[in-house]
């Protein structure tokens, strides 16, 4: 009775799956915005750059050094390599100085105008910093970016392709490994014994020890590429190589920030002991830290100063690229980011 | 005519305080760089070695002078033809006896081959008759006349030719030798104060000697062996010393040159060695011929270079300035040649030169100084340079190989374009040593392509002279036209920077800056 | 997996011609005259001179050179040095040498790096953490033979806690003050990878998850953070074993260890063609075989890391 009492129900309504598009609060949810920002990873990891102190303070750093490389008459009037004396010899020189005749220069302390004292051979100390900074500093760097690129690309490849390409480039890279730096050394510097320079030096030092590097990415490749992002950008149709560029690269390359900006550290003392070695740099053509520290390691019993300065020198723009590498690094990676 | 000196008796081993003792001394060496035989062993590491396992005709006093060993007499009448009487009762430590023919046969065997690293002595330190750069069998004028006496004839008569028999080259070698060289190498068989003992070599370790009972020589030993321990530097020598590992080092590492007294007391030993240091410029480097300009430019350079200062500062006073081409511990050492003043400081007259020099062709360019880096050279070459660079304001550097086979071959083959160091250690205590190698003209090892007939006449007089003293009147007035010319700029006169270690007695250093062991003394 | 492992073993072949091939070149194109050498500041007669560069093939060109080599070398003789030692026994004498002090090395950089790292990297910007950094920082801006001479003397003469040099037969115990040296190196490469890795894997999401179903941090650090984070750890270890086979050679030298590197830095003064090329590629059967093992490591570290034939 019920049933004859009943409205007959619309027909349409009864066929309808989903709830009148009636609302805008749940469209809000579903809709894909489309933002004018791009945004990538790079752009990502420079917004929060922009935030950490760490990152300016070892800006400003790396700036003054690449500053003091650039312009170091700015800081010092003393030559670092002319007019080295061992003691004094006549009152030219006494007055200079402001000490009496026969005074031994070589290795003394400091004197008016020369902050730091002087090297074994009567070179003032601060001088030869100032005007080393700029060796150091390319060797380190030419070193570290032709590691860091020769490792990333050959790393990533090996390592992303993985097959016979990666049995091919990583034996390579043992063949290359095994050389040992002082072999390369030797071989490098013999060859262009008449015009070493930075650039030569730098080659020595970096051409082989790239494999490292190439292997601590490909390990991290061999990790990420099996990660769901990964296979998610491959399943959406996104070549094989763009997914390496774009998805793979990016979250594998924190180690190799880390690594190389240390291996720079290792870039700027690996000159020092080929110096000591005797492979090095022809030490009164080129002011460097590294060879500073070699020379001074005769006098390491009775002037330790004319070590431990350029050692701090050293040790100074060692931890300003570390830092930076380390923001850089903290920056990139976004869950690390996320926890912060 | 004998040599006075060689005359005495051959028994002047004076052993130390109360006689032998039982210690067995630990000394710091370098391992052998060639198989231990005579004519192959060219450096110190195998040297020390065959020095104590071998015995000569003569041998050396620590301050050069020299005593009979094998030998019972050396005479000559011309200084050409010799004979060498052997003493009685020699054996070897195998227990065959030494006779004539065990060294008229070593030097065949030294001579008969140019692989052999020490050829060359037959023909060049000393001209025996016959020899030939290829070699040959039995190519030297050698006669044994009995089983203890032979005679040498030479190719010119050499007033200093015993003087010479001290070196390595001359030992005498057992008949065993012959039937395998290689295995000698490896164990060598000697007439020596000390043997090798069983399995005493163990390779880039160490090499142990006990003393040789059937030496009946002057060179008795004092001590129950001596253990030569292999160091690849220096530095770990040094350290193991001052920690009572080890009883004798040879030389104390550069960065403890101004500190060694001061750690060892009267147990650091300081005196002159037997190694002239220079430099040298080819003929042909520019603006440095043996011309009126180069002659002044050389003289220049020289007078530009503060020797006191350098020895004073950079080597801590342990060296001593150059006053002639040879060494302190050499006979015929002078102070007053003429024209040594050249090797005065002088910045008001080395400017004086070099603008003289100017005058006629001007300067361009840069003072380059060569040296291999792997030989501890770099600080006093870094001095030298900032000398003459601080008073002849022109621009002088110091140019590292990175090995001394790159340095030696750019130099052998005049390919080089700057002054490079040159050493000279002598064989032995003469003058002739030095003066006959380095600047006669044509010798294989005038590496200043000095050449001059004067010169030439003047060392060949005082090598045929009739004697020592005579022979270096000639000598000293060859090295005055050195001084004229400058072939090479004389620096400074090695030195032993050595010391001991508590544990021995005794310690003395020889001419050629080694320890002399058989006389060390340590409780067992 | 055993396929894996036979290709990777058939990959040393190649490599071991390569190496030899490319170590021979290497030694050829330093200029000078390795007889030269011998002779000092004197020189040979052109007879001497002649004689030995024949007796050492010196007078061949390259490839002859190479070839005969190799042809030693397929016979199992390594070749004779200058001193006419050979280079087989002088192999057998100081590999093992410098094996353990490499061992030792790595063993101390492994357990000090890794630990101090860890915890570093937990307490991420803590005192613990700057603390090490700066210690790490000034390891590594000292020259190898600096902190060499430095522990030589403070620790081996000053303190005679350990002997100033390696003594004979090179015991263990004298070993381990160069091995300090030589981990002090690493240590800062080993501190901040375990450190930066600890980070990552701290963020992870399993490690939450982990914390989050009620795991304390005793079972979570070492299962969960410290398996995941050891993968760069232990590629960077490696690498470094064999540098410091190799790059011990100034260590060697201050405390007199009788290894290879000492010996290969001796045979390249003198352009001993065969015993350079003998250790360098002895060496690189080494790092083939070292670091086929840690690919296989990777495996156990990340089970996702898979090697199946496809």
């Amino acid at each position: 009775m019920s049933r004859s009492d009943a409205p007959a129900a619309p027909a349409p309504a009864a066929e309808r799956f989903v709830a009148d598009f009636t609302g805008d609060e749940l469209g809000a949810v579903d809709e894909v915005r489309v933002s004018e920002k791009r945004s990538n990873l790079w752009l990502d990891a420079w917004r929060d750059l922009r935030g950490r102190w760490m990152f300016w303070a070892s800006a400003a750093m790396i700036l003054f050094i690449v500053f003091v490389a650039l312009f170091p008459t700015a800081f010092t009037q003393v030559p670092p390599n002319d007019g080295c004396i061992l003691s004094v010899q006549n009152q030219t020189q006494a007055d200079e100085l402001g000490v009496p005749i026969g005074t031994k220069i070589s290795d003394h302390g400091p004197l008016p105008g020369h902050p730091l004292g002087f090297t074994k051979q009567g070179c003032d100390v601060f001088s030869r910093i100032v005007h080393g900074t700029s060796t150091s500093l390319s060797v380190g760097i030419i070193v570290s970016i032709m590691v860091a690129v020769i490792g990333i690309v050959i790393g990533a490849f090996a390592g992303f392709f993985g097959g016979w390409l990666d049995s091919v480039l990583m034996r390579f890279g043992d063949i290359v490994f095994a050389i040992p730096y002082v072999l390369a050394a030797v071989v490098v510097m013999s060859m262009f014994l008449h015009d070493r320079n930075i650039w030569v030096i730098s080659l020595a030092i970096g051409a082989f020890s790239w494999p490292s590097t190439a292997r601590i990415l490909r390990s991290e490749v061999l990790r990420v590429k099996n990660s769901d992002f990964v296979m998610a950008s491959t399943a959406l149709g996104l070549s094989r190589v763009r997914t390496m560029l774009a998805h793979v690269l990016p979250n594998s390359i924190a180690p190799v920030i880390v690594v190389t900006t240390i291996g720079l550290a290792g870039a700027i003392t690996a000159e020092a002991t080929l110096s000591f070695l005797g492979v090095g740099l022809p030490n009164n053509i080129f002011m460097s830290w590294g060879n500073d520290i070699s020379a001074a390691q005769t006098s390491l019993r009775t002037n330790p100063a004319a070590l431990i300065y350029p050692s701090i020198a050293l040790s100074l723009t060692v931890l300003a690229f570390i830092v930076m590498g380390e923001a850089v690094r903290d920056a990139l990676d976004p869950r690390a980011r996320a926890s912060r | 005519m004998a040599i006075a000196a060689l005359a005495l008796a051959g028994c002047a081993g004076t052993g130390g305080g109360g006689g032998a003792t039982t210690g067995i001394v630990t000394v710091s060496s370098n391992e052998p760089e060639n198989p231990l035989i005579p004519a192959n062993t060219n450096e110190v590491g195998g040297g020390l070695i065959l020095n104590n396992i071998m015995s000569g005709l003569v041998y050396y006093n620590a301050d050069g002078s020299v005593e009979l060993d094998d030998a019972a007499s050396i005479e000559s009448d011309d200084n050409q033809n010799w004979t060498i009487t052997l003493r009685d009762g020699l054996k070897f430590s195998d227990g065959t006896p030494v006779t004539a023919e065990s060294y008229v046969k070593a030097w065949q065997w030294g001579a008969s081959d140019p692989e052999n690293l020490n050829q060359w002595w037959f023909g060049y330190a000393i001209p025996f008759a016959g020899f030939s750069d290829d070699g040959g069998d039995d190519t030297l004028a050698l006669n044994v006349v009995d089983d203890k006496t032979f005679t040498v004839e030479l190719a010119q008569p050499q007033a200093d030719f015993s003087l010479a028999l001290g070196y390595t080259v001359f030992f005498p070698l057992p008949d065993s030798f012959y039937d395998d060289p290689a295995a000698f190498g490896e164990s060598p068989i000697g007439n020596g104060p000390y043997k090798v003992a069983e399995d005493g070599w163990i390779h880039d370790e160490s090499i142990t000697l006990e003393p040789n009972p059937e030496y009946t020589g002057p060179r008795t030993a004092q001590n129950g062996g001596v253990k030569m321990v292999f160091y690849a530097t220096q530095e770990a020598a040094y350290a193991d010393l001052l920690s009572d590992n080890l009883d004798i080092i040879q030389q104390v590492p550069s960065n403890a040159l101004g500190t060694y007294k001061d750690d060892l007391g009267d147990r650091a030993v300081d005196q002159p060695a037997a190694i002239f240091q220079s430099f040298t410029m080819q003929g042909e480097l520019p603006h440095f011929g043996y011309d009126e300009e180069g002659t002044l430019r050389r003289a220049a350079i020289s007078h530009a270079i503060n020797r006191e200062e350098i020895t004073d500062v950079i080597f801590q006073g342990t060296r001593t300035p150059a006053t002639d081409f040879t060494s302190p511990v050499i006979d015929g050492y002078s102070t007053d040649i003429e024209g040594a003043d050249v090797l005065t400081y002088d910045p008001e007259k080395a400017v004086e030169l070099w603008n003289e020099a100017n005058a006629i062709s001007p300067w361009d360019g840069q003072f380059g100084l060569a040296y291999n880096a792997d030989g501890g050279h770099q600080e006093w070459v870094d001095a030298t340079v900032n000398s003459i660079k601080n008073v002849l304001g022109i621009d002088a550097v110091g140019v590292p190989y990175p090995d001394f086979a790159g340095l030696r071959t750019e130099v052998n083959n005049s390919t080089i374009t700057s002054a490079f160091r040159t050493g000279w250690q002598f064989d032995y205590p003469g003058m002739y040593n030095i003066l006959g190698a380095l600047y006669l003209s044509g010798s294989g090892s005038n590496d200043a392509h000095y050449d001059n007939p004067d010169y030439d006449a003047l060392i060949a007089q005082g090598a045929q002279a009739g004697s020592v003293d005579e022979a270096n009147d000639y000598f000293h007035q060859a090295e005055a036209l050195l001084f004229r010319d400058l072939p090479a700029i004389p620096l400074w006169y090695g030195a032993v920077n050595a010391g001991y270690s508590t544990a021995v007695d005794n310690v003395q250093y020889g001419w050629d800056s080694w320890p002399i062991l058989y006389k060390v003394t340590k409780e067992g | 997996m055993t396929a894996y492992i036979l290709r990777r073993l058939l990959q040393a072949l190649p490599v071991f011609i390569g190496s030899t091939f490319l170590i021979y070149a290497m030694v050829f194109a330093i200029p000078g005259d390795p007889i030269l050498r011998m002779f000092g500041d004197r020189t040979p007669t052109d007879a001497t001179l002649a004689a030995l560069q024949a007796k050492y093939h010196l007078d061949q060109p390259f490839l002859v050179r190479y070839l005969l080599y190799m042809g030693d070398v397929f016979r199992g003789d390594l070749g004779t040095t200058f001193q006419g030692q050979s280079v087989n026994e002088i192999l057998m004498r100081t590999f093992p040498n410098t094996l353990r002090l490499a061992i030792l090395a790595v063993a101390i950089d492994l357990v000090v790096g890794v630990t101090v790292g860890l915890v570093a990297g937990l307490r991420k910007g803590k005192i613990f953490d700057n603390v090490t950094l700066l210690i790490g920082l000034v390891l590594i801006s000292m020259p190898v033979f600096v902190l060499a001479f430095v522990a030589q003397w403070f620790f081996g003469i000053q303190l005679g806690i350990f002997r100033a040099t390696v003594g004979p037969g090179a015991p263990w115990g004298d070993l381990i003050l160069p091995a300090i040296v030589l981990a002090a190196l690493n240590f800062a490469f080993t501190m901040r990878l375990t450190r930066a890795s600890v980070i990552e894997t701290n963020a992870q999401d399993f490690v939450r998850m982990a914390y989050g179903k009620g795991l304390r941090s005793e079972r979570v650090v070492p299962v969960h953070i410290l398996r995941n984070s050891l993968i760069p750890v232990t590629t960077n270890i490696a690498a470094n074993f064999g540098i410091l086979i190799v790059g011990a050679t100034v260590t060697e030298g201050i405390f007199n260890v009788p290894g290879v590197g000492n010996e290969l830095f001796k045979a390249i003064n003198r352009h001993d063609s065969p015993e350079v090329v003998s250790i360098v590629t002895v060496l690189v059967i080494i790092y083939v075989l070292v670091n086929l093992g840690i690919d296989l490591l990777y495996g156990v570290l990340d089970p996702r890391i898979r090697y199946v034939k496809k």
